[in-house]
């Protein structure tokens, strides 16, 4: 069976170059703009906390919708490809570092921002300089947590045309092709794997920079 | 100097107002300690100057100036801030933590460093070993002094101090005190230091504002608010051991009267407070103590008069 699959491999190493490479360009464009709204939706949250619980209300709501549900959905709306299938995936990574960034910035303790506002920063200030590295984190933890779920759901990506590494599985599927199913399934795996480890990475490093970390 | 006009509070949804028409005056140079039961307004009173609370009403007057209605965020880097949980920045380094207010105020890096280590020998933080350290790996006395070194960098005329000893045992704290009675002393800030604990009001305060129901119920030296508790209130809560507390204000040196060493009497260094020199001549049956340095002796007689005596000084 791992001889079929490695044989496949090197017949056909082209089409597994250029899945992954879809993949992690779909992957990537997502968390990237994953981050790039829900960053400063979360800033802008704590900072007019009136629509927070209606805004993180809603965010719930969207974390519990499941991935293929969510890529299916956005297939009448906005058709196939893999623009569509970057809005799904964007959306499907939004919640975990919405609600993670917005949590850890409320929940810095209210003595330390008290002691930078009576030293005289301004909220900005207080926000940049306190806030902020006391909460990342936390919010590196939800961009690690929103990677992997990205990385994983971006297989299903091949139902709505937008290629990736699913897209192996599907045709593997289609034409009983098991070794090449394999191949596009081990990859995701180790894709997913992959990532969580990088990111834990990062998170650690961030923590030990920040000095909240244990050891 | 520090000086609230008629300040009143209400906080939403409150029946009454937290701080009350409130007139405290505290001159320059001089520790004000504000103390009452909790809930009585002191920690509001002490927002209220750094504006970290806004008045609904009256005046707020630092260094001669009406800052009632001027940029609070400037105001509060000119006023030295210390709170109870200490509040360091954890992710920045004790250098960091006391150089908050000079960076703040644009002081060049270098004058900020010499600053910072001034401050850390000035309480007693030897630079060296402390600078580059998170505060996670102090104890809990060495995050109050630089707490302390934080508020004092900027050489704010002003701080204001809300229980700053509160969290740490009574041992560490009777050290703290006197340190910072020292500091204060030397430094010749004014200072609004709120606690709960009136022994630390005692030891701590030239004023003792006493505090009830967000009213100044009476301010006074220690001394005379001893020697004359202008209510039942104030009585109950400096204590009933007051004429005893009012011995603590006084030492074997100050009391003790010319006269030969009386031999097989207890001896007591100058500094010892009459309070300790009472409790040695119980404990010893004797009724005369021998003052070493200073010279002369103290007798139960001489003690007893100063518990008892009405005002020596006005205030």
């Amino acid at each position: 069976m791992l001889r079929d699959v490695v044989a496949w491999l090197a017949d056909n190493p082209r089409a597994f170059e250029a899945a992954a490479r879809q993949h992690l360009a779909l992957s990537a464009t997502a968390l990237a703009a994953a981050l790039a709204i829900a960053l400063p939706l979360a800033l802008a949250l704590v900072r007019w906390n009136r629509f927070a619980d209606a805004a993180i209300a809603a965010v719930n709501v969207l974390r519990t919708i499941p991935s293929l549900a969510l890529l299916v959905v956005t297939l009448p709306l906005l058709g196939t490809g893999f623009l569509p299938a970057v809005i799904a995936l964007t959306l499907y990574g939004l919640p975990a570092i919405l609600i993670n960034t917005y949590t850890a910035l409320r929940e810095v303790d209210p003595d330390i921002v008290e002691a930078g506002l009576g030293q005289g920063m301004t909220d900005r200030q207080v926000m940049r300089r306190v806030k902020i590295p006391l909460a990342l984190p936390v919010i590196f933890a939800g961009i690690r947590t929103a990677a992997v779920q990205i990385v994983s759901a971006a297989t299903l990506a091949a139902f709505i045309g937008g290629g990736g590494l699913g897209e192996l599985i599907t045709a593997g599927m289609g034409t009983l092709n098991i070794p090449q199913l394999m191949v596009g399934g081990l990859a995701v795996a180790a894709l997913a794997v992959a990532t969580e480890l990088l990111f834990a990475l990062l998170e650690w490093s961030v923590r030990r920079q920040v000095g909240t970390a244990t050891a | 100097m520090i000086r609230l006009e008629n300040v009143t509070r209400t906080f939403p949804g409150a029946s009454r107002p937290a701080v009350d028409g409130l007139d405290l005056d505290v001159p320059g140079g001089t520790t004000c300690v504000v103390i009452g039961p909790s809930g009585c307004g002191k920690t509001t009173t002490m927002r209220i100057v750094n504006r970290l609370i806004e008045p609904d009403a009256g005046r707020i007057i630092v260094e001669g100036e009406d800052v009632t209605r001027s940029d609070a965020v400037m105001l509060r880097r000119r006023i030295g801030y210390v709170i109870q949980q200490v509040g360091l920045f954890p992710h920045m380094t004790i250098a960091q933590n006391v150089a908050t207010v000079p960076q703040l105020l644009g002081w060049p890096q270098e004058r900020i460093a010499r600053r910072v280590e001034e401050m850390l020998s000035l309480v007693g933080l030897e630079p060296a070993q402390f600078l580059t350290r998170h505060p996670r790996h102090l104890s809990g006395g060495q995050r109050q002094r630089v707490g302390v070194a934080r508020a004092l960098a900027a050489d704010p005329p002003v701080l204001l101090m809300d229980e700053p000893f509160g969290a740490v045992d009574p041992i560490v704290r009777a050290g703290l005190q006197a340190e910072l009675l020292g500091i204060l002393r030397r430094l010749a800030k004014t200072v609004i230091f709120v606690t709960h604990d009136i022994d630390e009001a005692i030891r701590m305060g030239d004023l003792i504002a006493i505090m009830k129901d967000g009213r100044l119920v009476q301010c006074a030296a220690p001394e005379a608010l001893l020697a004359a508790p202008t209510d039942s209130f104030v009585a109950d809560f400096v204590g009933s051991d007051r004429a005893l507390k009012r011995l603590t204000l006084t030492t074997a040196g100050e009391a003790a009267r010319p006269a030969n060493p009386v031999a097989g009497a207890p001896t007591v260094a100058a500094g010892t407070s009459l309070r300790d020199v009472l409790s040695l001549l119980l404990q010893s049956g004797g009724d005369v103590a021998n003052v070493t340095d200073a010279g002369g002796t103290v007798t139960l007689a001489a003690i007893r008069e100063h518990a008892a005596a009405p005002l020596r000084r006005a205030v």
